[in-house]
């Protein structure tokens, strides 16, 4: 394919400008940019009605943007999804199967539509699903439904595998094994695009992460990236009769009631001056806990400007 | 790496649709007993009206209008509830991000009810021939036509008509329109040549009757040159208007 004229040609996964509006005019994609690499993880994270969903289906073709351009390994997956669909695996949010089948006559079928496609049984090992090989579909726990999903998008060994929230409604352990087997696959070299809410699933599997926010990336980088501009954090409690105003200055301390808050960027130096200075005064900082930027902070702290800003602007 | 041909995919779709046509009480009825009770049904209602005049005998009427009701009920009335209850639980969506075309997801899941249409009407023509002494049939290539055709036709018309459904449930409301009109003004029940003859001319325009009355022509002939000409183009007109209709208008997402 001719895609010299494009940016980011070598990467797996190019998403240019690109928008989804829906009937009523709803644009639920603003115009969004990114790129992924082959062999990489990229996490979409975003609260529920971010555009999440609405971005992945872009990119696994089943819908064309309203503007803009899709590639993925050099071919538009909405018109050249011929050439497309042999070589991706897809996980939908709400995947369907006919409730009447077994587990393994579920993936009989979708072998028989599947190029190079792995044995149902091997399959169902990869996912944990072997003891349920002859279950009805109908009969599976919402946790098993979706190891079931896993399974059929990798029944093909995709090049590139869309997962959109592929943990919601497992149970811990359940969560455990899907990530440790979405790094297996890309320690393998599989491109993988992963959509969620859980900020501890995109910590522990992305490489690289966009956070969106109705319809639009507002930060992407590495988590590094993303967290080094928010401050840390540090909190304790002042003891009874210790009014916060004691604390030095240079602190910048927020204080409600005896409960301090303190937001710094020199996570070392400032816990420095703190503890100098209560050792000095002699008091006791009870429940001190300090830490670097999460990617929490850092997606409440991103929710939280862009409320206030929209509040502004209203 | 193994690709996948159509005929592969066609094939794992039709067998897993033909596992769940097993499955389905519901279906297993509608699909084997109802024909063969509705031929019943019509031979003694036939036995009433008096034959004569369209020179046709009782078993020879209600056996062809069998095969229009194995048609509709067999292909139309069970596809849109196929293709209904797929398109709900979001079987359709997960398919359509896999290899198979939208083309071929349709057809598939066609396949085991079209396929089980023609071996039931292949058998009403060993029983009409062999037990009713109907004659074999006069024109076999006439038969055929009409019967590929009308298997096109419906499940073309049953792909529309899902569009229009909201509920495997409301199928059975969404789909007896056609069922009724067909039964009545397509010469399943009561031969057209019985009606009064503006009646007859408006009803060959109906979308069953190009295919029934070929069906008639192929398996006990006595239907004129230019009938028959004017009945295949009927159904082909329909045909592909169906089909036109079916890939434009046809709902991949469940109604909501």
């Amino acid at each position: 394919m001719t895609s010299d004229d494009f940016p980011h040609s070598g990467a797996a996964i190019v998403a240019d400008a690109v928008r989804r509006r829906y009937a009523g005019g709803f644009e639920a994609v603003a115009g969004i940019s990114f790129s992924v690499p082959r062999g990489e993880l990229f996490a979409l994270l975003g609260t529920n009605g971010a555009g999440k969903t609405s971005t992945v289906e872009l990119l696994e073709g089943l819908a064309r943007p309203d503007g803009g351009r899709v590639r993925v390994l050099g071919h538009d997956p909405y018109r050249e999804r011929a050439a497309v669909r042999p070589r991706v695996g897809v996980m939908l949010q709400e995947g369907g199967f006919p409730s009447d089948l077994t587990v393994t006559e579920t993936l009989r079928m979708w072998a028989g539509c599947t190029s190079g496609a792995r044995p149902p049984a091997e399959v169902l090992d990869l996912v944990g699903l072997g003891a349920r090989a002859q279950v009805r579909v109908k009969q599976l726990s919402g946790g098993e439904r979706r190891r079931l999903d896993l399974a059929l998008a990798l029944l093909g060994r995709p090049e590139i595998l869309f997962l959109d929230e592929p943990t919601t409604g497992l149970d811990a352990e359940g969560r455990r094994e899907t990530w440790r087997l979405v790094r297996e696959l890309r320690e393998a070299g599989t491109t993988v695009l992963l959509t969620t809410h859980y900020l501890e699933e995109a910590e522990a599997l992305a490489d690289r992460l966009a956070i969106m926010h109705q319809g639009r990336i507002v930060t992407s980088g590495t988590i590094a990236d993303v967290t080094a501009e928010r401050p840390a954090r540090i909190r304790f409690e002042l003891p009874a009769g210790v009014p916060a105003a004691r604390l030095p200055l240079t602190l910048r301390a927020a204080a409600d009631g005896r409960r301090v808050d303190i937001r710094t960027h020199t996570l070392q130096e400032s816990l420095h001056t703190l503890l100098s200075w209560a050792r000095e005064s002699g008091v006791d900082l009870i429940g001190l806990d300090a830490r670097s930027a999460s990617l929490e902070e850092a997606f409440l702290d991103i929710a939280k400007t862009h409320m206030e800003t929209e509040k502004v602007a209203a | 790496m193994t690709g996948t041909t159509t005929a592969g995919r066609l094939n794992a779709l039709g067998r897993a649709e033909m596992t769940l046509l097993a499955r389905n009480r519901t279906t297993v009825f509608m699909v084997l007993l109802m024909p063969v009770l509705l031929i019943f049904v019509m031979k003694s209602t036939l036995q009433e009206v008096g034959l004569e005049d369209s020179g046709l005998t009782v078993a020879g009427a209600s056996l062809s209008g069998g095969i229009g009701m194995v048609l509709l009920q067999v292909v139309y009335m069970n596809l849109v509830a196929a293709y209904v209850a797929r398109r709900e639980e979001l079987v359709l969506k997960r398919l359509r991000t896999g290899e198979v075309s939208d083309r071929e997801i349709l057809v598939g899941t066609a396949l085991p009810a079209v396929l089980l249409a023609l071996v039931q009407c292949a058998l009403i023509v060993a029983v009409g021939t062999l037990a009713f002494d109907l004659s074999a049939p006069r024109r076999p290539e006439l038969l055929v036509l009409g019967l590929l055709l009308g298997g096109v036709l419906l499940t073309a018309l049953a792909a529309v008509t899902s569009a229009l459904t909201r509920t495997v449930q409301t199928a059975q409301l969404t789909t007896l329109p056609l069922f009724l009109v067909s039964l009545l003004g397509s010469g399943l029940f009561v031969p057209l040549d019985l009606l009064p003859d503006l009646a007859a001319s408006l009803c060959e325009l109906l979308p069953v009757t190009g295919v029934m009355t070929l069906v008639r022509a192929g398996w006990l002939g006595g239907v004129p040159g230019h009938d028959v000409l004017g009945a295949t183009l009927t159904a082909l007109a329909w045909t592909v208007l169906a089909v036109f209709a079916g890939q434009r208008w046809f709902r991949w997402d469940p109604r909501r």
